[in-house]
């Protein structure tokens, strides 16, 4: 009497893992060759696996429900009159890394049940170093270092795959993708010579380096050095450290930009009535001391959307897998400034009246460009409004500020000959862009929000007062 | 009208081919382009709605029924051993799947539901025909006499054929699709240039018959009047694909616009298949060129082990092909004849169990390949890459044994 061990076999050709959906047998059973033990379901199929023993359940070492990798022992069968397993103690010890049990030598002396079509995946544990494996080609030891002494990954299921350390981008081998053109007998040549590719200027329209380009390049008297031909001296370049603001800026926009999948949409759209009521607003006494322009009415209708789609005001928070709807519309307006791009926002915007959100905008620009915006007005913003059409654009397709699902650019607003109740007039025509964070906007609501904004600016009095 | 006789042994097959006459031999399509070939008195439907007819000598009931065009004679004995023969693929064909199951094999494509097409073509094949399979026609390899552990070998990941394709004219398996086809018309202008009689059959799917190399071979094939056979087993799916898809017109028609006969036989009737296909090897070896048979028939399985043909066709579809099923006709025919009693079927199912367990243990002792012989065969005189290649291997594993110390 032996047991033997049967593995969850690769029954689909590259699969690394089943789940058990349910055992036909018990511990106790009488099995024959090929009888139906288990149904499995890979990422394939629903297959049912036959014995490959006859003899008696002795246990079975995963539930139903299990997900296992292949390889992994999934029951035990006693065998009469056979050999044991190498391994007949370790019982239902899920043997991760364990030495594949050998074969009943009755049907195959010294055959490890090793699958057809790959090793038994053991992941690196297993795998023999190699003697001469030159120093060099050891990829990254200080990763490996790191990622043992990282702390145990959160997710159960990741054996083999060490979180991956932080790619050391900063220090990486700078291996410049310089894309040569070359047909490959020129580019054996090319390493045959000793000639770098990307050393010779090709002649031809195409780009491509000819042999003939690779022979003379090869021919000629070592590289003369430092023979730059002298033309006219031209001005130097000047080289400006990145820092501050500029270094802020960057890595806002590179973080947002890449990890925030942006869509921008637009609308061009008749704003007559937006700059007949900026007219009538600086007329009234209460405006008197303080500046009235489009933007003003542009943040108003935008903090009047979000009242209506109040998921647009909300944030991406990836580390915890949530979406957060905000509770305030912390409205930010990009300034430009001497010192640089800043954001500064108006906490609780949505609480203002028109009148005062006039008086916290001028306030907030003025801050910004005396470079006295302090912290907390650059910090917490939810949306934010960029006025591009103060340098004469018609529009843009902004970036997003960091954490935030959307940026309205406002564009030029220029006199546009427009069909007006149903005749070509000269009217006041604005385009409005929308850039939101697909992750948690989606075309519909990006689509409706901005459309609403639009419709408060082509008829502010019946929406906005 | 001259009967196709059934022979016992090669001298008597010889005869009966000699006893063809015109006959019995399929007309080609050149009178009337419209339809090839076909039964006149004893026309079957397929069952299948707007599905032309087909031939038939049994139906699924086992009931014997004659054709004009493709009569058959039949002894008792041999009508045993075509169950035999059934009855032994299928359950070779059944091991097959289990060793995959139990991770002995990388892959396993199987037979079942195709045993009739291919037994009834591969009986009628002489010894000097030449066959070039896919790689499922595990019954034709078995009539060509390859041993059954032979086709294990490339399944198992151990070698790269498993048997010599001279030794039993069998080519090996091919895995591209329809690719031997191309390699069957080939073969068949070289007997035709060698001035032998011997004919050559191309078997492939019908999936591969959407395949440009199977269209290019009839064209060959016709051009040069090749002593082929092309046999097409319309098992009804190319993977997840139905026919319906791939035909506008019914696969065997399409010969006509080739130049060559076609005609589709019930592919669950070993007995059609059997004199179908001999009749068009006749056809081929007499000097009148290809031919085309569709075999039509019904995969009961999976494509392969890696395929769940639940995901694409239905449980009712495959009940209804149950009901037709190859070996439950042929020994209703027996059964209805008293040509076998309970006797005859316990040896065939003792011997089925038999050749189950030898190929269990042959599977388990194929020998693992020596990693280097991976270089042997690359290419037939020496070549001065591969040897590199060979001498780098060779070193990387080394590296290795001398960890071991």
């Amino acid at each position: 009497m032996a047991t033997k061990q049967f593995r969850l076999p690769d029954v689909g050709e590259g699969l690394t893992e089943a789940e058990i959906l349910g055992w036909s047998v018990a511990v106790g059973d009488v099995v024959k060759v090929n009888q139906i033990l288990v149904e499995i379901e890979t990422a394939k199929a629903a297959v049912e696996l036959p014995s490959p023993f006859a003899g008696t359940v002795g246990a079975l070492l995963v539930e139903a429900g299990q997900t296992v990798d292949v390889g992994t022992p999934i029951i035990e069968i006693e065998v009469a009159g056979a050999e044991p397993d190498a391994k007949p103690a370790a019982k239902p010890a899920p043997a991760a890394g364990a030495a594949p049990a050998a074969k009943p030598a009755a049907e195959a002396p010294k055959r490890e049940p090793v699958l057809v079509g790959y090793g038994v995946a053991q992941s690196a544990t297993t795998r023999r170093a190699r003697k001469n494996a030159p120093a060099a080609a050891s990829p990254a030891p200080a990763a490996v270092a790191s990622a043992a002494s990282a702390p145990p990954a959160p997710v159960a299921a990741a054996p083999s795959v060490a979180p991956s350390a932080p790619a050391p981008a900063a220090q990486a081998p700078t291996v410049a993708p310089t894309h040569v053109l070359a047909k490959p007998l020129v580019r054996k040549l090319a390493k045959d010579l000793g000639v770098d590719l990307s050393t010779i200027t090709p002649a031809r329209e195409d780009g491509v380096i000819t042999r003939e380009e690779v022979e003379r390049a090869a021919a000629a008297p070592a590289a003369s050095p430092v023979a730059a031909p002298a033309v006219a001296a031209l001005a130097e370049d000047r080289r400006v450290p990145i820092k501050g603001v500029r270094k802020a800026t960057a890595a806002a926009m590179v973080a947002s930009a890449f990890t925030a999948p942006h869509v921008t949409e637009f609308l061009t759209l008749d704003v007559s009535r937006t700059v007949k009521l900026v007219e009538r607003l600086r007329a009234q006494p209460e405006y008197r001391d303080v500046k009235v322009s489009p933007l003003l009415i542009t943040a108003k209708a935008l903090i009047s959307a979000t009242r209506k789609f109040p998921e647009i005001n909300a944030s991406w928070d990836e580390a915890a897998q949530e979406i957060v709807l905000r509770g305030s519309v912390n409205l930010g307006i990009a300034a430009a400034t001497p010192r640089g791009l800043v954001v500064p926002n108006i906490k609780g915007a949505e609480r203002l009246t028109l009148r005062q959100l006039a008086d916290a905008l001028a306030q907030l620009t003025a801050t910004a460009r005396e470079g006295k915006t302090p912290l907390a007005d650059l910090t917490g913003g939810t949306i934010t409004i960029t006025n591009v059409g103060v340098f004469g654009v018609d529009t843009g397709t902004p970036i997003l500020n960091p954490g935030e699902a959307a940026i309205l650019a406002f564009g030029a607003i220029k006199q546009q000959p427009w069909v007006h109740k149903g005749k070509v007039k000269p009217r006041w025509v604005t385009t409005l862009a929308l850039s939101f964070d697909h992750r948690l906007v989606d075309g519909e609501l990006g689509s409706r929000f901005l459309r609403e904004v639009g419709r408060a600016l082509e008829d502010p009095a019946a929406v906005l007062l | 009208m001259t009967p196709v006789v059934l022979a016992n042994d090669e001298g008597d097959r010889m005869t009966g081919r000699r006893a063809v006459e015109k006959s019995t031999t399929p007309n080609p399509a050149s009178g009337s382009t419209k339809r090839a070939p076909q039964g006149r008195g004893t026309r079957r439907t397929t069952g299948l709605k707007d599905e032309p007819e087909f031939i038939q000598l049994l139906t699924p009931t086992g009931e014997r029924i004659d054709h004009p065009d493709y009569p058959l004679e039949l002894s008792p004995e041999e009508a045993r051993s075509l169950y035999r023969d059934m009855v032994l693929v299928r359950r070779v064909d059944a091991e097959g799947t289990a060793l995959q199951r139990q991770g002995e094999l990388g892959l396993w494509a199987s037979l079942l539901g195709q045993e009739a097409a291919q037994i009834g073509s591969g009986r009628a094949m002489r010894p000097d025909d030449f066959a070039f399979p896919t790689y499922r026609e595990h019954g034709v390899a078995w009539c060509k006499g390859v041993p059954p552990v032979n086709l294990l070998g490339m399944f198992r990941g151990v070698n790269n054929g498993g048997w010599d394709p001279n030794e039993n004219n069998f080519n090996l398996y091919t895995i591209v699709i329809g690719s031997q086809a191309l390699h069957a018309v080939g073969y068949a202008m070289g007997v035709q240039r060698d001035g032998g009689d011997s004919a050559v059959i191309a078997y492939f799917g019908d999936g591969a018959s959407s395949q440009g190399d199977v269209l290019e071979s009839f064209v060959f094939g016709a051009s040069y009047n090749a002593p082929v056979v092309f046999f097409c087993q319309n098992n009804q799916w190319a993977i997840s694909e139905p026919t319906s898809r791939q035909f506008r017109v019914p696969l065997y028609q399409r010969a006509a616009g080739f130049g060559f006969p076609g005609v589709r036989v019930d592919g669950n009737d070993v007995l059609a298949c059997l004199a179908v296909t001999r009749a068009a090897l006749e056809h081929a070896r007499s000097g009148q060129g290809p031919m085309l048979i569709e075999a039509f028939t019904y995969r009961m399985g999976a494509h392969t082990t890696s395929d769940d043909p639940t995901r694409y066709r239905s449980s009712d579809e495959v009940e209804s092909w149950r009901a037709k099923d190859p070996i439950v006709r042929l020994k209703a025919y027996l059964d209805r004849e008293a040509l076998a009693d309970e006797t005859f079927y316990k040896t065939v199912d003792d011997e089925a169990d038999e050749l189950a367990a030898q190929i269990r243990s042959g599977c388990l002792a194929l020998p693992d390949p020596d990693p280097l012989s991976m270089f042997e065969h690359s290419y037939a005189a020496p070549h001065a890459q591969v040897a590199e290649e060979r001498a780098f291997l060779a070193d990387y594993l080394a590296g290795f044994a001398e960890e071991e110390h």
